[in-house]
């Protein structure tokens, strides 16, 4: 219980500390939101109202007050940039960037354990120097390039796949699929290299280590050796990859989205800040500052249940 | 193994879930409508979200390009930029240039289903003008000096003072006429008389109108819907173009060959004047002999054919052929190329052997870094070392623009229908100015245009305003790029217009 409460605790001095950075660098920063919306031939009285409407004319340490204030009682304020309240738009992004960010992850477990397992298993043959030369090309390419090849050739052949937009999964579920495989595959390859690297290298160390003889020498299935105890053995240091997997993951869909014109979390992050839509900006940043919390929070709980060693606290 | 299953099993659960969730939370207002001629509907690509779409308070360009579907004002601007009757039927303006009449049309509704009547055109006017809250959302009516509306069908407007540049105040672009019952709700909301009502608005994702069926123009739209689709990607948004997803899709120059064969193509004159400026307060922009030999060194058909392979019209002053008779003719070339000819004026300014400066750049549009280089080699031949500095657009607005803090920069002004606006930033006091550029000569004309009633003479006066500019070199004037759409061949109807406006109104399939 007292693990919980201190992770709580620190959840919240979290919050509280990235606002506050979020707010310094808001301040440090040059631009003016109705400005950057409206364009340099902007009317200085719709300026000077819209200001006054929606608070900017205030100074910061003000707005950060209201902003503050607002969020205790649950309200995370309207958007600058899109005049809505915050908390909707991160609800209507959260579907695209979390369904694509979960494909990705599971495309890249589903493809890159059973992988390397099984080049762990033929070390050093021809089929081991091949796909780890690939891996070198994964990890290389830049995503916003492969995007545009399995557009170019995914997309522009079959129709399931769309190349622009986003559709919901209320709306059709093989169309939501269409529009979110191509870029869940586009963000899954060079984590697909990554994983599939380290997952060959614990495995085969693992394979080298003295329980691995004791068990064969006991005369047990090469099968059962791998996935009941190698598999088991190497699930710590890969889980902790898989941690890191996930924060790229995340990271990849900014870029991804951009190019394929999702409408999800991470173009809503760049566009929040180029217009300095400060309450966007907070409302995204604390969400994300949740959800990494969080995650690693599930990752410790996850290894104290793969290793019972492990405790909690 | 059963580990692996375990978080197999975790992720595969959390992803059913946000399946199931998002499923079950009602989202019909998200439907991607796809364009095409089954369901009678087409999709545009449209660059980025609007930025208000209460038409009071957009002001973007990009915005009105889409909502001006939804709203009619008085007038309207024409194909060839002349004003046409609207909303009015017919208007007069009295001898001394102080009073407009307006007869408004029969028989128009609003999307919501109400009449049109004098009231709400009155209220449109008093909301822009901030007469209730004491905050205007338009400078552009501080000259007027009442409203009135005598009948049910007439409205008159008194002005201060008589200003030549008012009517094209009177459009949908400037005053868009909304009915004062949606009072509160005309962002969240928009209600017009447009061709098209408003039906739903996602964020980053689409903008979605319907068939407005009672328009005032008996017989159109032929189209039930149109999508804009907000996609930030070029080569994403011709990738679509070409998977048939979208029907209208702007194309950048270079990739017009790509396209040509398989699409209508056409090519809109923007109206719109990219320039280099400089910061005339500042040694060495202040000496005129500076100003005039870096026009002279700027090769602007090398810029035209590096940033749009050609497809634009040299400019010589702040103005397009695009803005019609208006625009004064034979000044592209006032500043012929001649590299001796700018090093002499250099020489002469007491810059023998140049200087160094530094042009600063928004990062929103590659536009400004293509012609930047071209700009800087230019100026490299003739002494002058330019550094560029990149800054984002954010930081471009408060800094250069407002702050005036800056050495030389690069940008482009859309054109408006009047011709007073499309000049007036050069006035010494302009808000605009960020040029800091100051000539009494044109200071006076601009003041006098305004209570020119004779066309003629109003003609006369903005082409002696464009001569000032390019004499003095109040900056150097490039080009009005045009911008090339790429439609689907099965669409007809599509009409261009002097400013950014896709008039859908008439547009359909072919049978």
């Amino acid at each position: 219980m007292a693990y919980f409460i201190r992770k709580l605790v620190l959840l919240l001095v979290t919050l509280v500390l990235v606002s506050l950075i979020t707010f310094a660098v808001f301040q440090i920063i040059p631009g003016d939101p109705i400005r950057i919306m409206l364009g340099p031939e902007a009317d200085e009285a719709r300026i000077e109202t819209l200001e006054k409407q929606l608070g900017l004319d205030k100074p910061l340490h003000e707005q950060y007050g209201k902003w503050i204030s607002g969020v205790v009682t649950g309200d995370l304020g309207d958007s600058i940039r899109f005049s809505r309240p915050v908390s909707e738009l991160i609800a209507d992004r959260l579907p695209v960037t979390l369904s694509l960010a979960l494909m990705s992850v599971a495309i890249v477990i589903i493809v890159s354990i059973p992988l390397g397992i099984y080049i762990a298993r033929r070390h050093n043959t021809l089929g081991d120097v091949i796909f780890s030369s690939l891996t070198q090309v994964g990890m290389a390419v830049p995503s916003f390039w492969l995007g545009m090849l399995l557009m170019l050739y995914l997309g522009m052949t079959f129709s399931f796949f769309s190349i622009s937009g986003y559709i919901p999964w209320s709306e059709s579920i093989t169309g939501a699929l269409g529009s979110l495989l191509l870029p869940a595959i586009t963000i899954a390859i060079p984590q697909i290299a990554i994983s599939f690297r380290y997952i060959r290298n614990t495995i085969i160390e693992q394979l080298q280590l003295d329980y691995v003889r004791t068990i064969r020498s006991k005369g047990i299935g090469e099968r059962f050796v791998i996935y009941k105890h190698v598999l088991r053995n190497a699930m710590i240091p890969i889980l902790t990859v898989f941690g890191l997997i996930f924060a790229e993951v995340v990271a990849g869909t900014i870029i991804v989205e951009q190019v394929f014109g999702l409408p999800g979390f991470g173009s809503l992050l760049i566009t929040s800040i180029s217009y300095r839509d400060f309450p966007l900006v907070q409302g995204i940043v604390m969400y994300i500052t949740i959800v990494v919390v969080v995650i690693n929070f599930l990752i410790d709980i996850l290894y104290a249940i793969l290793d019972p060693r492990i405790r909690l606290g | 193994m059963r580990n692996f299953f375990k978080i197999f099993i975790t992720f595969s659960t959390l992803l059913a879930l946000v399946i199931v969730v998002s499923a079950c939370s009602d989202k019909e207002e998200n439907s991607a409508s796809k364009g095409s001629d089954e369901d009678n509907g087409v999709n545009i690509r449209i660059n980025n979200d609007p930025d208000f779409l209460d038409p009071h308070m957009a002001q973007a360009s990009i915005t009105f390009q889409m909502i001006l579907n939804i709203f009619d004002g008085l007038l309207v601007g024409d194909t060839d930029g002349s004003l046409q009757p609207a909303l009015a039927e017919d208007y007069t303006i009295s001898e001394d240039g102080l009073t407009y009449t307006f007869t408004l049309r029969d028989g128009v509704t609003f999307h919501n289903g109400d009449p049109l009547t004098v009231e709400d055109v009155q209220y449109s006017f008093e909301r822009l003008m901030g007469v209730e809250t004491g905050e205007a959302l338009s400078s552009n009516f501080e000259n007027v000096a009442s409203l009135d509306a005598p009948d049910e069908n007439t409205f008159i407007i008194t002005l201060k003072e008589p200003n030549s540049a008012f009517l094209s105040y009177l459009t949908a672009l400037h005053s868009a006429i909304i009915p004062k019952n949606n009072d509160g709700k005309h962002n969240e909301k928009p209600i017009g008389t447009g061709p098209f009502q408003f039906s739903n608005y996602s964020p980053e994702n689409n903008m979605v109108l319907v068939k407005n069926e009672n328009y005032w123009k008996e017989g159109l739209p032929y189209l039930d819907t149109v999508t804009f689709t907000f996609q930030p990607d070029d080569q994403t948004a011709l990738l679509s173009l070409q998977a048939g997803e979208m029907d209208i899709v702007a194309v950048g120059s270079h990739r017009v060959p790509e396209v040509e064969k398989d699409f209508n193509i056409e090519y809109q004159d923007s109206n719109s004047v990219l320039l280099v400026g400089y910061n005339q307060l500042k040694e060495p922009f202040n000496d005129i002999r500076v100003r005039q030999a870096i026009n002279y060194a700027v090769n602007k058909d090398d810029v035209i054919e590096a940033a749009f392979s050609g497809y634009a019209t040299k400019l010589g002053s702040n103005m397009s052929p695009a803005a019609g008779e208006v625009h004064k003719e034979g000044l592209e070339d006032a500043y012929a190329r001649d590299v001796e000819k700018a090093k002499q004026l250099l020489a002469e300014a007491g810059y023998k052997d140049g200087f160094s400066t530094t042009l600063s750049i928004s990062s929103h549009a590659a536009l400004y870094t293509n012609v930047a280089q071209v700009v800087v080699e230019n100026l490299k031949e003739v002494g002058i070392d330019v550094e560029i500095e990149v800054v984002e657009w954010g930081v471009w607005l408060e800094k250069i623009y407002q702050g005036r803090d800056y050495d030389m920069t690069i940008i482009d002004f859309t054109g408006e229908l009047s011709p007073y606006e499309t000049i007036e930033r050069y006035q010494s006091d302009a808000s605009g100015n960020l040029f800091n550029f100051s000539n009494e000569e044109f200071d006076g004309l601009m003041k006098d245009v305004l209570t020119e009633s004779n066309v003629d003479r109003q003609i006369e006066i903005y082409h002696r305003a464009q001569e000032i500019l390019s004499e003095d070199a109040a900056a150097v004037y490039m080009a009005d790029y045009q911008i090339i759409w790429a439609l689907n061949p099965k669409l007809e109807g599509y009409k261009l217009y002097p400013y950014f406006f896709h008039d859908l109104s008439e547009v359909k399939w072919k049978k």
